[in-house]
């Protein structure tokens, strides 16, 4: 327990700033109630009621298969695109349940950005690649584009390294540039959430730490949901960690409480590293 | 016990002693595996020397023809009589004709072809596509002389019926045909190309709202322009180097005109025209069809080299 605390040692100062703010009870960005979803007769979520704050970043943890990316893909419904997928139950974004028949895929995805696991830039030049976003929702302006990217890339903090060949295709940036990147081609139609499915887990350290300070930078404006299978980057950036399990959410809490004071013996097994 | 050891040892020592004796085998082997990359090297150059021997000849026969038509008559007089008194030897009428033929092609296979692949490969359930693809790659299993047939019986009246001014023989009707015939593989091969652009991509494009023809039209079909370029080149060649239709429903009028309601001749049809029938060997006649075939060779090589540029230069990697 003591290698614990020493090990979350240094984040826990960050964590106390972000705890004040926490007092200030923050709303719902998500709700979900009784979410159920089958992979054909598979279930791969179970009865998931959770409740995601807005403006800061939630972790969802868990060991492979525990249905966390699933979880994610559910929030702006690309998980429809696998087929033979069903979901019962209601997921609630700004007083609307988004599984709804009514509710268009498209307008939730424009509000709900994704990063994912490998950077997956489009094979065109980094300003197209930012410009993307913004073209398809109807800005044609060159003006207006030249300032969406801008501000974009500079707030992924990968400006300074690409201002000078935003012409140049964006698969000779590095894996973690090319990350930034499509965190940047995310920022650009600014949506309200921004959902990451192991962004960093094809990055070497050194990009890992970059994205991981862009993250933190990201939540004043944002609501971050972010998968990882790695704990020490939970507890370095969340302000509150859902520990899933075979589909069901066995504890959601402030990520300081659960990764020292687990209430459950199996966050307690999985955090210390007994299986996973 | 002691036997039993020993027949144990010399059940080990035979494995050594047969390796020992296959050794002498093996010396032979040697030989044999030295002699594969030559024999291999022979069958792989059958296919090439072919090639060189198929333009070696056409050259040689080509000259007798420069000989004694000028270079100058043959590529810029519109004046093709190969058999009159007075004859003229001009490519244009048959230049005019394939080239026709094949814009109407292609104008016909080009969007349906990429409008079904990207139907394939963007939107058609797996059991849809393992059900169509199959049927669509039977359309280019039919011989071309059916294709001609249909030209001749069906599609020219049909024409006719609507257009009362075409002629019995005519460019448009091969041309629409054989822009049928093209579509599988403009189809097929414009599907292989959007199928293999990875689905992380597509991803990218869901996740930023894109809808699914946005995600096709800006993602995936630029993903995929070399392959997609690619199966048009190869189509557009298909349609330049196609014989039968050609010969069967448009007639054999040496015309230079862009009429399509007109009959037309192709260089193919005039090479079919020429060699079965009417020119002996040895006259310019007869050499003429060589000529006209290397001019076709040449076009079809140029625009295999071209294309092979295009899809370099709007290549883009992933």
């Amino acid at each position: 327990m003591a290698v614990q605390t020493q090990l979350y040692a240094v984040p826990a100062i960050e964590k106390k700033e972000s705890k004040n703010k926490n007092e200030v009870e923050k709303e719902s960005i998500f709700e979900t109630k009784s979410l159920n979803l089958w992979y054909g007769e598979t279930q791969a979520l179970k009865n998931i009621d959770l409740k995601i704050p807005e403006k800061s970043i939630t972790a969802i943890i868990g060991p492979s298969g525990c249905g966390k990316s699933t979880f994610i893909k559910t929030l702006n419904r690309m998980v429809e695109l696998i087929p033979s997928v069903q979901t019962k139950g209601d997921i609630h974004y700004k007083g609307s349940n988004i599984l709804s028949k009514d509710y268009s895929a498209e307008a939730l995805r424009t509000d709900v950005g994704m990063v994912f696991q490998k950077p997956n830039p489009f094979p065109k030049s980094i300003y197209d690649n930012v410009a993307y976003g913004p073209r398809i929702h109807g800005i044609k302006k060159k003006s207006i584009l030249d300032d969406i990217v801008e501000k974009s890339l500079k707030d992924a903090f990968i400006w300074d390294e690409v201002k000078d060949r935003l012409k140049e295709n964006a698969f000779g940036l590095s894996g973690g540039q090319q990350q930034r990147l499509c965190i940047a081609r995310c920022l650009a139609i600014e949506p309200e959430v921004i959902l990451m499915d192991e962004p960093t887990s094809a990055l070497d350290p050194i990009s890992t730490t970059k994205v991981e300070e862009l993250i933190q930078s990201l939540k004043k404006q944002y609501s971050i949901v972010i998968v990882t299978h790695n704990m020490q980057q939970a507890a370095r950036i969340s302000d509150q960690t859902a520990f899933f399990l075979n589909g069901e959410v066995v504890e959601f809490g402030k990520t300081d409480e659960l990764f020292t004071e687990p209430k459950d013996s199996r966050t307690m097994d999985y955090i210390n590293g007994r299986f996973g | 016990m002691t036997t039993k050891n020993v027949s144990v040892n010399t059940a080990n020592l035979s494995t050594k002693q047969l390796m020992n004796e296959k050794k002498s085998a093996a010396s032979i082997k040697n030989v044999f595996e030295k002699m594969v990359p030559a024999v291999l090297f022979l069958f792989a150059a059958v296919s090439v020397l072919t090639t060189i021997a198929i333009l070696y000849t056409l050259i040689t026969e080509a000259i007798h023809f420069f000989q004694r038509v000028s270079f100058t008559e043959f590529f810029t007089s519109t004046n093709l009589k190969p058999l009159s008194q007075n004859p003229s030897f001009g490519l244009l009428p048959l230049l005019s004709g394939t080239l026709l033929s094949t814009i109407i092609a292609m104008v016909v296979a080009g969007p349906i072809g990429l409008m079904a692949a990207i139907y394939l490969s963007e939107y058609a359930s797996d059991r849809v596509r393992k059900l169509l693809k199959p049927m669509l790659e039977l359309l280019a299993g039919i011989p071309t002389i059916v294709y001609g047939f249909f030209a001749f019986t069906f599609v020219t009246p049909l024409l006719r019926s609507i257009w009362p001014e075409i002629e019995l023989t005519n460019i448009l009707s091969p041309g629409l045909v054989m822009g049928i015939m093209i579509i599988p593989m403009v189809a097929s091969l414009s599907e292989d190309a959007m199928n293999s652009v990875p689905n992380t991509m597509r991803e990218g494009a869901y996740g930023l709202g894109a809808t699914k023809l946005e995600t096709a039209i800006k993602v995936v079909i630029p993903a995929a322009i070399s392959g997609i370029v690619a199966s048009f080149v190869l189509a557009i060649s298909r349609a330049i180097g196609e014989t039968m239709i050609v010969t069967i429903a448009s007639g054999s009028t040496k015309n230079f005109s862009f009429d399509v309601t007109e009959s037309m001749q192709t260089m193919t049809a005039y090479i079919v025209e020429v060699s079965s029938g009417d020119a002996a060997a040895g006259t310019t006649v007869y050499y003429s069809i060589y000529a006209v075939a290397l001019t076709l060779f040449t076009m079809t090589f140029l625009m295999n080299l071209l294309a092979k540029k295009i899809a370099r230069r709007f290549r883009e990697e992933y």
